[in-house]
């Protein structure tokens, strides 16, 4: 997403210095690159996308009611998105502690543990979901150790979030990583030599400045997990009693019973909630833009 | 300064021991896992005939859509960067879309439109009708393709357009002045600089795709026949056995054998194509998968 802000500004660049609009035509290929990719975007993504919506807005309003407002979907979105929200919020406190460890320490073994930080975007998701499932079940090595102190993972809504946290964890670490290495270490010099106290330097000089990535990590964490099927359907036992279905698992489950209005309607809700979280990722980072282009 | 150090060993700890518990243990739990039965149970576990089947589809999926998504990617990021346009930022965010949204979505998105209810259906069976031939979308293979092709779709491009950016368009609008053709330039002037993006993006966009559950899970219900690994892997995980529970784990350890080997090319990558260093310049580096 950054790279979007990233073309905004090389056009006001190019805007400026006077060769925009003049020769915009002078290297070729323009629209054979530009027929290519919007034709396969729009028979890829956006026409069967468009399906979905279709569909749901050709349902009578009464039964789409029904259907959300029925107990199950009503707590599987409650679920999806208190749990995701959960998840990311534990990302970011760890992913902003790996990020500044792997950014301003050296130390034996850093290379690896910058690698292994991006297993969850390697491991498929449902290798994770029954790995996660069965180290965190009553048998399991973490499961049983959690057990001794009272605490169930597998089958409750803990294990969503365990899982949740597995799959965010990168987005944030990814998205602070380079903000971290771009920030120079003389502002925090300044900072403590004038007496301030390294937590006050921490809070006052360094998070001000880290905000907009780590809200940006947070963001795609929390979009990733309001979606995420594969790694939370075996942890999280989709108990309805329990109330431990999430929304992805729903739509799953209604699809299986060709129950297609069911499924849409809980998907319309899902994608809506998605786009309002990528709309506000963007606005966060073009003012993060703004405010950096300024200085 | 000895309060820093303090400090300094405490995070470090920290991020070991989490990563150590949330990534590395569950990572060596599969293999574990796969082995409990012994090494024949296992080499039998990962041949049987529908893990053949699986790996053969997952294969097809996952070279459809490396082809798909290269040759999309290409274009893509050759029309956002080296043009100026209108809705320019729209296109560059639709793109994204398959980033943000569940891949039980987009298996849906699929079924409604070639599916039973669908309004393509009619035109597909139009055209078998008119060929003589029995193309089926859904619950067949087609639809596993175009499930995998739509949640890697944005892989590629994502990589080489911010490259495309830092790199600016002198290069091509000198070649372009001295009469280039546009192949040449790009095969000239363009590929070699962004031929390490390139296999960077393509090797995120096997990996997805070799791993990819949820669309695929909502357009493939015929075990041995549509199935793709991780399906496989659901249904021995699912039909509850302990046999069939250590099956699953092992068809398991060889997703995640590919998934380290990624891992370590990716590293290999970012070493070779000195990545650590463009990315400082760049910003290029956002964490969208």
């Amino acid at each position: 997403m950054k790279s979007i802000s990233d073309n905004r500004q090389m056009e006001e660049m190019r805007e400026k210095s006077g060769r925009g609009r003049g020769n915009k035509r002078l290297i070729p290929g323009f629209g054979l690159t530009m027929g290519i990719t919007l034709a396969m975007l729009s028979i890829l993504i956006l026409i069967p996308l468009a399906s979905v919506l279709i569909y749901a807005f050709r349902m009578p309003p009464a039964e789409f009611i029904e259907i959300l407002t029925s107990e199950s979907v009503r707590w599987a979105l409650f679920v999806s998105v208190s749990t995701s929200f959960v998840a990311a919020l534990i990302n970011v406190v760890f992913g902003l502690i790996l990020a500044w460890v792997l950014v301003r320490y050296e130390f034996p073994g850093k290379r690896i543990l910058d690698g292994l930080v991006e297993l969850p975007f390697a491991i498929p998701t449902a290798v994770a979901g029954i790995t996660l499932s069965r180290l965190y079940s009553d048998q399991g090595l973490f499961g049983r150790a959690l057990g001794h102190l009272g605490l169930r993972v597998s089958y409750t809504h803990l294990g969503i979030i365990v899982a949740l946290t597995f799959i965010g964890i990168p987005f944030v670490v990814r998205t602070v990583q380079p903000v971290l290495e771009q920030l120079d270490p003389f502002f925090e010099e300044a900072s403590s030599m004038l007496g301030a106290a390294p937590h006050t330097t921490f809070l006052r000089v360094v998070l001000p400045e880290l905000t907009p990535a780590l809200l940006t990590g947070f963001g795609l964490a929390f979009a990733r997990g309001i979606g995420e099927y594969g790694s939370v359907i075996y942890i999280s036992g989709n108990s309805a009693r329990d109330h431990t279905q999430v929304a992805s698992y729903v739509i799953m489950q209604r699809l299986n019973y060709m129950d297609y209005s069911g499924a849409t309607a809980v998907a319309l809700v899902m994608l809506v909630l998605s786009f309002l979280l990528l709309f506000s990722l963007n606005l966060i980072q073009l003012k993060q833009h703004r405010r950096t282009g300024d200085a | 300064m000895r309060k820093r150090q303090g400090i300094r060993i405490f995070l470090i700890l920290m991020s070991v021991l989490f990563v150590a518990t949330m990534l590395v243990v569950p990572l060596i739990s599969v293999i574990v896992g796969s082995l409990r039965q012994g090494v024949a149970f296992y080499i039998q576990a990962i041949s049987t005939d529908t893990v053949r089947s699986a790996l053969r589809v997952t294969l097809i999926a996952t070279m459809a859509a490396l082809v798909v998504n290269t040759f999309f990617g290409l274009a893509a990021a050759w029309a956002l960067t080296r043009f100026s346009f209108r809705g320019k930022q729209v296109l560059s965010a639709l793109i994204d879309i398959p980033f943000s949204i569940s891949p039980v979505i987009a298996g849906l998105a699929f079924l409604m439109t070639f599916g039973r209810l669908g309004w393509a259906a009619p035109i597909v069976d139009r055209i078998n009708v008119l060929f003589h031939t029995n193309i089926k979308i859904v619950f067949a293979i087609p639809g596993v393709v175009l499930a995998t092709i739509f949640v890697t779709f944005p892989f590629i491009s994502r990589e080489l357009i911010p490259v495309l950016n830092a790199r600016g368009r002198d290069e091509e609008e000198a070649a372009a002045l001295m009469g280039a053709s546009g192949w040449n330039i790009f095969r000239r002037v363009t590929l070699p600089g962004i031929k390490w993006p390139l296999l960077y993006g393509m090797i995120l966009c096997l990996a997805r795709a070799l791993g990819e559950f949820g669309a695929v899970h909502a357009l493939s219900k015929t075990r041995g026949g549509t199935f793709t690994l991780p399906l496989e892997i659901d249904a021995l995980y699912l039909s509850g056995g302990a046999d069939s529970v250590t099956a699953s784990f092992a068809v398991s350890s060889l997703l995640v054998m590919m998934a380290v080997i990624v891992l370590v090319l990716r590293s290999l990558i970012e070493h070779r194509s000195g990545r650590r260093g463009q990315k400082k310049r760049t910003e290029s580096e956002t964490g969208e998968i």
